[in-house]
């Protein structure tokens, strides 16, 4: 366990009292550097795995920094009390928290020998063996399907999707961790209702899964970019309407027999 | 214990009511002035109980009483709804001056007819030597009203008003009656004998208790009598067959036992209404409601004598009831009681005697009444242990989710043992509720003294920098200078020798107040449902309760902690900047512009230098002195005022889950809180502190200078056990952690922790589920209070330019909640900044 404890990471905030990533009142430590450029990120500053100065309210500000997985715990349990009332616990998140394997395993693990509820928002985009070793330690993988069609995917996120719906199979496959896909709702490139329903459709058939959550997008990231110096790739879309969001959830309803919410 | 919690609809009647109540700006009348000095004329030399029992009875025989449309449980003290009486026996000269402002003040605003402002002055005439502040201020240390002078203090809430702060035995009421009552008290009064040494006082006030009791009885026959009247030429059946049911009501109680919910209820609102008229002593908590009322709804629905749905709506009248009574404040005070609170509190769920959960099909309509009603009386509470029914606290989550500020929640776990330590026996501990806005009471045992001062923590900092020099008085015990000090500790304990100096002074001041209510407004009719004032043959007043308290809150924690911490921090160990560049900064208000108390301070310093020279200050030299001084400011000397704020600003904080500043806080409180606890008051009962400042962080907040913690002269302090507003960044479970480590056990007056939601933090079950979890999550910590306003940003801005569209919008102030577009902008503002944890 000390050596766990030793391990060293790169993260760029944590976040306490996140109610909407995972059961129950979360921790969220976000882990730096990502495989994929989607263009509605919402966290630009997560891309890069390099330490990077973002401008905030006018001011420079470093985003990134290495800290040991000791460091990281000291904060996560100062809310165990939220924990245990809640059915919370920690939520790994990003960027992509498999770019980091073994910090992510290292925290997973400490966590859970705590007895703290663990989850990871994933794309689940890294060798099936990489995700094998973390799933004994992690109690709800909190994955995220953007499209089923591989070259929209690649037009908009830079990777194709082959490998992550695979791994979504082997990961339901495992039954060693409860899977709940989440779906960004993106205006322009997946909020179609043949879209939605496409992925709740694959969802629906992954063993296990109950829940599909609808995300709508929204625009919080764009003074990001400004800070990073960098443009705003979505340009003026605006978030879906409510009703369409509504109209979206009703569909994979009555398409799957997912339970579907909006928002996380 | 099993309950059933079905949920029953709002009626349109609730509707009507309502609108009714607020269809007019609340008004002042003259009825109980004039009736009250009527009496007191006739029965010049009389002993004061007997002189206070006739004139209560001289008010009930002759008020005028009214029906309103629709009400199927009555008694109003007023013609116009919401409207108030006034009390002339307590004071009566703020008013006088406030009859052209009382209208257009900016808090809690009151209409007052021409004929009755010259009805009220006619009657205030005899009042002049008479009133209980006069006696009172005649009793004080001289150096303790100098202290009041100089704001260090203020203990205005009782030197103007009644003493309130009770819950009474209503369960007594309704199980005998007064005519019960009456006869426990003749029996009692046929074993006082010629011979015994209380013998003409204990007489005396047994023979006013039964005046009042009677006259209690026949004020309800009054209403009887009307309902019948009004029965006989209503054409509609439906309300003649209610007024009939009225009359039979009020024939019946509160003389006799309820036989019924109906009569129950209707017995409880006569009491409540009634002592409230007897005195003007706000805070009259209905206290465990859904205990004492549940044996007759249970008998009700067994019997098949009464449906849900009505016992539903009867609790939802009570309700707009408790918000038909209304109390007109001085202005000052108005800011401090924003929101036209009477703070009438009634608490559900919780602990019996024998430490089983006691939740209760009540325990969930009060919950439901407070979502139909919607306004902000009664101050519904909840009492939360580690086996309350997760049921029922999702239940009242619900309620907080409608943005109410309702209910607030307190923690049995901390609040039993904390009153086990002020010598209450467990049962009775077990049994408590909350009184006002926090103050945790033994009911119908207690003479409580809840509200009996705001302490401001900041002050006693400024007069460590002078020396105990307040506007060029010296008003504080003379500490070392700053500028020779070397340690923190040496300030440290300077601030200890302020503070212990003026928490004498606001003993001495308490306690004066507390002489003159027991000698000259004695409550008979109150006495006669407090344990043991029949044996004793004293009021409560005069130490007929069983448990005596006087308790005083303190505010400003944060702040203290803060700029303490801050001192220890920056200027002793780091040496980033010295105490004597640090005392010009707070003259000089870190830099920035300087308000009134600040010019003030420098007028005083004016003042004595010019003195101490042999020359005469007079206003104009003073003036050019002050204006010399600031002019002297170098720009270069602002701007480091501004950097030294700017390094206290950046410095850690209370209220971020931070150990070593959370225990300085912890430290800090304990400078209030332990050093009360030696004094007493005179009915032989020990001083508490409450750690709560009602609404008063603001208005007190604009007479405090800048302080060491960064806060800028004139601006609110930290309200609460709260963390200064905006100071706490890293979220709630932050915050409340931090809160939760100040010792909450040793305030068994109460403490108070605020927190605003985003309305999305409550969304959907999982929402519910969460909030609820904070709350249990912070009283496994052993915190003692919490309450949430559950309102967006937006909203309130919006509320704040269109005062119009939101004449419905309650928000939590501190303790209760209020109609927010009836605050002052201020306090308004003051509410908006306080940290809305949403994400």
């Amino acid at each position: 366990m000390d050596d766990l404890l030793k391990i060293k990471g790169r993260i760029f905030d944590i976040q306490r009292y996140s109610i909407h990533d995972g059961p129950g009142i979360r921790t969220i430590v976000f882990l730096k550097g990502c495989v994929m450029r989607c263009r509605w990120c919402c966290n630009p500053e997560s891309q890069s795995y390099e330490i990077e100065t973002m401008m905030v309210d006018g001011k420079p500000k470093t985003i990134g920094r290495d800290v040991t997985v000791e460091e990281v715990m000291k904060t996560v349990r100062r809310d165990s009390h939220y924990y245990w009332r809640s059915g919370g616990g920690l939520t790994l998140s990003g960027g992509e928290s498999l770019c980091q394997p073994e910090f992510a395993y290292a925290l997973l693990a400490t966590a859970k020998a705590a007895g703290i509820n663990t989850a990871m928002e994933s794309m689940g985009c890294a060798k099936f063996e990489v995700i094998e070793k973390i799933l004994p330690v992690l109690d709800t993988y909190l994955m995220d399907i953007k499209h089923t069609d591989p070259n929209k995917h690649k037009e908009f996120c830079g990777r194709d999707n082959i490998l992550m719906l695979e791994n979504a199979r082997k990961i339901a496959e495992s039954g060693m961790t409860k899977l709940v896909i989440r779906v960004p709702v993106i205006p322009t490139f997946n909020d179609s209702v043949e879209e939605i329903v496409s992925i709740a459709e694959f969802a629906d058939k992954l063993k296990g899964v109950e829940k599909i959550h609808l995300l709508p997008y929204h625009r919080l990231g764009q003074d990001k970019y400004d800070g990073l110096n960098r443009s705003y790739p979505m340009g003026d879309i605006l978030p879906p309407e409510n009703d369409h969001m509504e109209m979206l959830k009703k569909a994979v309803e009555n398409s799957t027999s997912l339970n579907c919410q909006i928002g996380g | 214990m099993t309950y059933d919690s079905t949920r029953c609809d709002k009626t349109d009647r609730i509707n009507r009511l309502k609108e009714a109540l607020f269809a007019k700006m609340p008004e002042i009348e003259s009825a109980r002035a004039i009736l009250i000095t009527e009496s007191y004329k006739q029965t010049e030399g009389q002993p004061m109980v007997i002189r206070r029992a006739l004139a209560f009875k001289h008010i009930l025989e002759n008020i005028p009483i009214i029906i309103r449309d629709d009400e199927l449980i009555v008694g109003s003290t007023t013609i116009a709804p919401r409207g108030c009486q006034t009390y002339p026996e307590f004071s009566y000269e703020w008013l006088e001056k406030e009859f052209d402002t009382v209208e257009t003040r900016e808090a809690d605003k009151f209409h007052i007819e021409r004929k009755t402002a010259e009805e009220i002055k006619e009657a205030d005439k005899y009042w002049k030597g008479r009133t209980t502040s006069e006696l009172a201020l005649s009793y004080m240390a001289p150096e303790t009203i100098k202290a009041m002078e100089h704001n260090m203090f203020t203990t205005g809430n009782y030197f103007y008003n009644g003493v309130g702060h009770v819950t009474v035995k209503y369960w007594e009421v309704l199980e005998k009656g007064y005519e019960g009552i009456m006869k426990d008290i003749a029996a009692e009064l046929e074993t006082v004998k010629p011979g015994d040494a209380n013998y003409s006082t204990k007489s005396r006030l047994l023979q006013a208790m039964l005046i009042s009791c009677q006259a209690v009885i026949d004020y309800a026959n009054r209403y009887a009598v009307r309902a019948e009247e009004m029965a006989a030429k209503e054409t509609n059946p439906i309300r003649a067959a209610e007024l009939k049911q009225i009359a039979r009501n009020c024939r019946r109680v509160p003389a006799k036992p309820a036989t019924s919910f109906y009569e129950a209820c209707q017995s409880f609102w006569f009491i409540q209404q009634l002592l409230q008229l007897e005195s003007s002593g706000h805070s009259i908590s209905p206290g465990r409601f859904d205990q004492y009322m549940y044996p007759y709804f249970k008998a009700d629905i067994e019997k098949g004598a009464i449906k849900r749905e009505f016992a539903q709506e009867l609790i939802d009248c009570i309700w707009i009831k408790l918000n038909d009574l209304n109390k007109c404040r001085d202005g000052e005070s108005a800011k401090g009681f924003a929101g036209y609170s009477l703070f009438q509190n009634l608490i559900v769920g919780g602990q019996n005697t024998e430490g089983l959960d006691a939740t209760n099909d009540i325990s969930f309509m009060c919950l439901d009444a407070s979502i139909h009603v919607h306004l902000p009386m009664p101050s519904l509470s909840i009492r939360v242990w580690n086996g309350s029914p997760h049921e029922l606290l999702i239940r009242a989550a619900e309620v907080t989710r409608t943005g109410v500020g309702l209910p607030a929640y307190y923690n049995d776990e901390v609040i039993i043992p904390s009153l086990m330590n002020r010598g209450v026996k467990m049962e009775e501990a077990r049994n408590y509720g909350i009184i006002g806005c926090v103050e945790p009471q033994v009911q119908g045992k207690t003479w409580g003294w809840h509200d009996a001062a705001f302490f401001n923590m900041c002050r006693p900092v400024e007069l460590v920098f002078s020396q105990g020099v307040d506007a060029g008085e010296q008003i504080g015990p003379k500490t070392k200078a700053v500028e020779e000090m070397t340690s923190f500790d040496e300030f440290y304990d300077a601030y200890k020798t302020q503070m212990n100096y003026f928490i004498e002074l606001l003993v001495n001041s308490d306690n004066a107040i507390d002489q003159a209510h027991a000698e000259r407004v004695p409550l008979p009719f109150l006495s006669t449902m407090i344990d043991d004032c029949v044996k004793r043959g004293k009021t409560p007043e005069q130490g007929g309760a069983i448990y005596n308290f006087t308790g005083p809150q303190g505010f400003g924690i944060a702040n203290m902690a803060d700029g303490l911490y801050a001192i220890k921090e920056l200027v002793f160990k780091e040496k980033k900047f010295t105490l004597s560049e640090l005392k010009r900064a707070l003259t000089f208000n870190f830099g920035e512009d300087l308000e009134k108390n600040s010019i003030a301070q420098l007028a005083g310093k004016a003042t004595i230098s010019m003195a101490n020279k042999g020359v005469v200050p007079d206003a104009k030299s003073v003036e050019a002195t002050v204006q010399a001084v600031i002019a002297s400011v170098t720009p270069e000397e602002k701007a480091r005022y501004k950097e030294i704020r700017q390094m206290i600003l950046e410095a850690p904080k209370f209220g971020n889950d931070d150990e070593e500043v959370d225990a300085f806080a912890r430290d800090v409180a304990y400078t209030y809180t332990k050093p009360l606890l030696k004094y007493h008051n005179p009915r032989g009962g020990q001083f508490q502190a409450g750690l709560y400042p009602v609404s008063a962080n603001v208005p007190l907040g604009a007479q405090t200078g800048a302080t060491p913690d960064g806060r800028l002269a004139g601006t609110p302090v930290a309200d609460g056990v709260s963390p200064s507003a905006g100071r706490d960044t890293h979220g709630p479970t932050a915050a409340a952690n931090s809160v939760a480590k100040l010792d909450h056990g040793i305030a068994s007056n109460g403490t108070l922790y605020n927190m605003k939601f985003h309305p999305t933090a409550l969304s959907g079950d999982e929402g519910l589920n969460n909030f609820v979890s904070l709350i249990r999550s912070y009283f496994d910590q052993k915190g003692m209070h919490m309450q949430f306003n559950v309102v967006s940003k937006e909203t309130l801005l919006d509320a704040q330019a269109h005062p119009e569209k939101y004449k419905g919008l309650v928000v939590r102030v501190a303790g209760y909640s209020a109609l927010f577009t009836t605050l002052s902008k201020s306090l308004q503002d003051d509410i908006i900044k306080r940290t809305e944890m949403g994400f």
